[in-house]
């Protein structure tokens, strides 16, 4: 009896699993998408983000919808396993009947259902993650990526660089993938602009477990004039303050990627680095008013002010919303088709998906960091636009695989 | 000069700061042998609660070391408060209960701390009147620092005066040595396990709170410190506070000079020192080997039987009942069944050697990812058709397996557990570092199944045989004389190596066996999923297996099955709802305290009393 009881328990359990998996809309009259994010991990990112999509939502659902249909979202939390991504993605597309995939922040959950897409037909909009990869090397006709890449942003940060004097550069970044390609990435566009540039040391911290003491004792045996850095969050709070209290910033040029956006920004405080070149947000200055509009709805809604993830959210939806408009059903080709060269409006600016390699053209911020009343900000920052950062189209056909 | 001089002393304030987190994690264990996997959570709490409490005191540098001090002491009650309410119930269960018990406790304080201290990283102040840096030889160190080299000396001398020179440290040393006999004296070890239990927390929590100045406070921290500490408590010998000092002392030079020479050997080097140290000294640096037949495994109570008729029957049952599953279910709960059946293949593998093999895993993620790689490498390299990558991807685990094996089995217990966990990351760091062969954290993509088994109800069909037969192969295994020499060998190594078995040599062969289907089961498993990540090796994963195990049922042959469907069921269930590691985590504890035997466990012993069912619960093996 024993061994019949356990098995009960087995079914009941996947039957319990399957009564609350039902959609929570009525077939017909909603259009039902998937959204997977790892909630659970890095949440200075993914709650602002959460509350970006969904502010996104009502938007659209409170001016009627999307052809007299409400959007709906089905969101779960992948708690940064690609495994698990990939079961919730079949489970969102075979039982919950999602018109397409959306979300996801790590390079490598982003990755595994850039797979799933291609081999289930399924269109998947990649919000976040920000490896080359995903609309380059193992890019495919299903994926769509929103945020402007690890080589857009530090292609972005190269250009403004080589305005500067310095020739000595070290580098130092999270010993994984998404460190490495900016690193890689910076590089090389950094020594085709200066020749005359050299790089005399590189360090790999693991991923936030930064010693960041003996990271800079190292850095500057090498004595660098200037140093990329792409550590963030917790890694970039302790490399700030043991460079400070080890006078390692004193007449240095720091580049670093991310450092200006609200997310990693903020909880540096009055501790914030000043006069490093960086990409972010400066939320608080910017005037358009495609902007502030954005501004005042988000705050109005949450009563806290935007980070980047908030918009990366918020756009995310939009991007989706005036998909669906265009391509008039659900259908997958007729989706990718109508994502295809859609340019839609949002708080940074009219943004297109590129047709030939399925990349968004958002850019980012980038300017110099400051203190104002004892906060970390962004000075003389100017918006790039992402369509200017990307390789010509014969060397963006190489790097991508034919359909 | 000076450089090398400021790295120098770097390392020593790296190696105070661990000491400071393995000092309470080493006493905990050497007392009451809990493997304490709550301790990161409580360095992370002291963390916050020091945060919270310098910004609430007033300013100045009495506050700022009385706010320490508070959330210290705030940590050591909560530690109390674990031990009395969900410890003290369960000393008897085995330890590896205790293991997932701390675990459980682990996620609910994720969440909790979560819900209670915000989202945001937060930066620790600094510590008043040590806020500068002071030159050596024309390079600059942080005053703090210093503070904190001459802090882990203050503790290490104060803990040494404590065990030493006070009545209640001799009855802590006494308890290392031997519970049993101190119990017999007629000393309460209730409370003497509660005082452990806060200090040890104590300890935790001081080490969060004196790290804020080279810090913050941010919701990583307790799983990023877990690693490191127990790595140093294992290096140093389990119990041994001396010794966890000299190994934190090594590692955090070792550490601090390898980013200067090595830049890249930051994912690797703590767990390669801990592999050279164990292969060298198998209890440490200055542990003490653990009496041989003190140790005789509880499970000697629980002997494994064949299956009666009935199981046989209910077995058939199952097995019909999956076969004609796709008849009547939707496409999903088909992928779903197919995932319990291979991860509970793999829980088998895990279950094989440390049920009746006695020795625990923590890397067997080493062996699943492993196998799902070389069956992905072997496809993305080579173009290896699906069913000859299924055969190779347990081929290369097996001898894989034999060579990680060949170094374990010389270890017991904790040890043996901790070189298994180190080799562990040296495979999951081979593979990210190794980016022209692997892929590195981008993984392998486009693995899927051959043309004729892509149809999901074939590949349904496909992973539930393989899987299957696989469970059936190493339940096969336990019933022939390998088998019974393996329970022998677990059950006393010294009987055993008397009536002419090879105990090593037995055991490092069933360790082959368990990586070859672990190896099977994630060779399958990658052809489900389409790729295949470094995370699929990584020590989390290790965890989710022996979770399963646990959750389960050590005792029960029937466990992994049982232990496989609970947990994939109840992570699909709840990863729909927000909070969901406190649900699971209070499921955990639940699961700890009314079932200690495990889900299937309770089940046999509950009904042991029928006549002529499979495991007597009560039976003794005399």
């Amino acid at each position: 009896m024993r061994v019949v009881r356990i098995v009960m328990i087995c079914f009941a359990m996947n039957f319990i699993a399957a009564a609350l998996a039902v959609p929570l809309s009525f077939a017909g009259g909603a259009i039902t998408v998937g959204e997977i994010n790892t909630y659970s991990k890095l949440t200075n990112f993914t709650i602002p983000y959460r509350n970006g999509w969904r502010l996104a939502v009502e938007e659209i659902n409170n001016s009627g919808g999307i052809g007299g249909k409400k959007l709906e979202v089905i969101s779960r939390d992948d708690a940064g396993k690609p495994g698990n991504a990939v079961k919730i993605a079949e489970e969102l597309v075979r039982r919950d009947k999602v018109a397409l995939l959306m979300g996801s922040f790590f390079s490598h959950v982003g990755l595994a259902l850039t797979d799933f897409a291609k081999r289930n037909r399924v269109f998947y909009l990649a919000a976040e993650p920000l490896s080359d990869a995903l609309v380059w090397a193992k890019g495919n006709r299903y994926t769509f990526r929103l945020r402007p890449s690890t080589y857009m942003q530090a292609a972005m940060l190269a250009e403004e660089a080589a305005k500067n004097p310095a020739r000595r550069w070290a580098t130092i970044a999270p010993n994984y993938a998404y460190g490495k390609d900016a690193v890689k990435s910076f590089v090389r566009i950094l020594k085709a602009k200066r020749p005359d540039v050299q790089f005399v040391a590189a360090q790999w911290p693991a991923l936030f477990k930064i010693d960041a003491g003996s990271e800079i004792q190292a850095l500057a045996k090498a004595d660098p004039q200037a140093v990329y850095n792409v550590t963030f969050s917790g890694d970039l709070a302790k490399f700030v303050r043991e460079g400070k209290l080890r006078g390692f910033f004193k007449g240095r040029f720091m580049v670093s990627l991310l450092t200006g956006e609200p997310e990693y920004l903020d909880p540096l405080r009055g501790e914030a680095p000043e006069g490093w070149l960086v990409t972010g947000y400066p939320w608080y200055d910017i005037k358009t008013r495609a902007h502030t509009r954005f501004l005042e709805a988000y705050r109005k809604k949450y009563n806290d002010y935007p980070r980047m993830g908030s918009v990366v959210g918020y756009n995310m939806v939009l991007a989706v919303a005036s998909m669906l408009n265009r391509a008039g059903d659900t259908n997958t080709d007729r989706m990718v088709r109508a994502m295809e060269g859609l340019t839609f409006p949002s708080p940074f600016g009219p943004i297109t998906f590129r047709k030939i390699d399925h990349q968004s053209t958002m850019g980012t911020f980038v300017g110099y960091t400051t203190l104002k009343n004892g906060k970390g900000v962004m000075r003389d920052w100017r918006y790039a636009d992402g369509r200017e950062y990307l390789p010509g189209d014969a060397e963006v056909r190489s790097l991508r695989p034919r359909d | 000069m000076g450089p090398f001089i400021v790295q120098f002393l770097t390392g020593l304030s790296n190696a105070s700061a661990l000491f400071l987190v393995a000092a309470g994690l080493s006493l905990i264990f050497g007392v009451s042998r809990v493997v304490n996997m709550a301790h990161g959570s409580f360095y992370m709490v002291g963390a916050y609660v020091a945060y919270f409490a310098i910004s609430w005191l007033p300013k100045g540098g009495f506050w700022f070391w009385g706010g320490i001090l508070i959330a210290a002491v705030v940590v050591g009650l909560l530690g109390t408060v674990v031990e009395v309410l969900l410890l003290r119930r369960i000393y008897r269960a085995p330890e590896l209960f205790m293991l997932m018990a701390t675990f459980a406790v682990l996620l609910v304080i994720q969440d909790l701390a979560l819900w209670v201290f915000g989202a945001e990283d937060l930066l620790g102040p600094r510590a008043p009147g040590l806020d500068g840096s002071i030159q050596i030889l024309g390079a600059l160190m942080p005053e703090y620092d210093i503070a904190l080299i001459l802090i882990a000396p203050l503790v290490l001398v104060g803990l040494w005066f404590l065990l030493n020179r006070t009545r209640w440290g001799v009855l802590v040393r006494a308890a290392t040595e031997d519970r049993e006999m101190l119990a017999a004296l007629g000393v309460n070890q209730k409370r003497l396990f509660t005082g452990v239990f806060f200090l040890g927390s104590f300890l935790a929590g001081l080490g969060g709170a004196v790290q804020l100045p080279k810090g913050g406070a941010d919701l990583l921290m307790d799983l990023n410190v877990i690693a490191a500490a127990f790595v140093v408590v294992v290096v140093g010998g389990m119990g041994s506070i001396p010794g966890a000092f000299l190994a934190a002392l090594i590692l955090g030079e070792l550490t601090s000079f390898g980013v200067l020479f090595i830049p890249q050997s930051t994912l690797v080097m703590m767990f390669f020192v801990m592999a050279v140290v164990l292969v060298i000294r198998p209890y440490g640096l200055l542990g003490k080997p653990e009496g041989v037949e003190h140790t005789v495994s509880e499970l000697a109570q629980w002997p494994l039987r064949k299956a009666s008729r009935k199981l046989r029957v209910t077995g058939a049952v199952l097995a019909a009942v999956l076969l004609a599953f796709p008849l009547f279910a939707g496409s999903f709960q088909l992928i779903l069944i197919g995932e319990i059946a291979m991860f509970a293949l793999a829980c088998m593998s895990l279950f094989f050697i440390t049920g009746p093999g006695g020795m625990v895993s923590f890397g067997h993620a080493a062996f699943f990812g492993g196998g799902a790689y070389a069956a992905a490498l072997f496809v993305h390299h080579v173009n290896t058709p699906m069913e000859l990558a299924l055969l190779l991807a347990p081929t290369c685990m097996a001898l894989l397996a034999l060579v990680i094996g060949w170094f374990c089995v010389r270890l017991s217990g904790v040890y043996l557990a901790m070189l298994t966990l180190a080799f562990a990351q040296i495979c999951w760091a081979v593979v990210c570092q190794w980016g022209r062969f692997t892929g590195g954290d981008d993984g392998v993509l486009g693995i899927w199944p051959s043309p004729w088994a892509g149809n999901e109800v074939i590949f349904y069909y496909l992973a539930i045989i393989i899987s299957g037969g696989g469970i059936l192969a190493l339940r096969y295994l336990l019933f022939t004389p390998f088998g019974y020499a393996m329970r022998a060998c677990r059950d006393s190594r010294l009987r055993a190596a008397a009536i002419g078995i090879h105990v090593r040599r037995r055991q490092w062969y069933s360790f082959a066996v368990a990586g070859m289907f672990a190896g099977l089961a994630g060779g399958i498993y990658v052809f489900s999923k389409g790729s295949v990540f470094p995370y699929e090796m990584s020590i989390p994963r290790s965890f989710d297996i022996l979770l399963s195990v646990l959750l389960g049922g050590i005792h029960s042959l029937s466990g992994p099955v049982v232990g496989s469907a609970a947990f994939i069921g109840l992570e699909d269930l709840i990863s729909r709802v927000h909070f969901w590691r406190l649900i699971l985590g209070s499921i955990f504890i639940l699961l700890v305290v009314c079932f200690p035997q495990g889900i299937a466990g309770y089940f046999s012993a509950r009904f042991a009393k029928e006549p002529g069912d499979q495991e007597a619960g009560s039976e003794r093996s005399g």
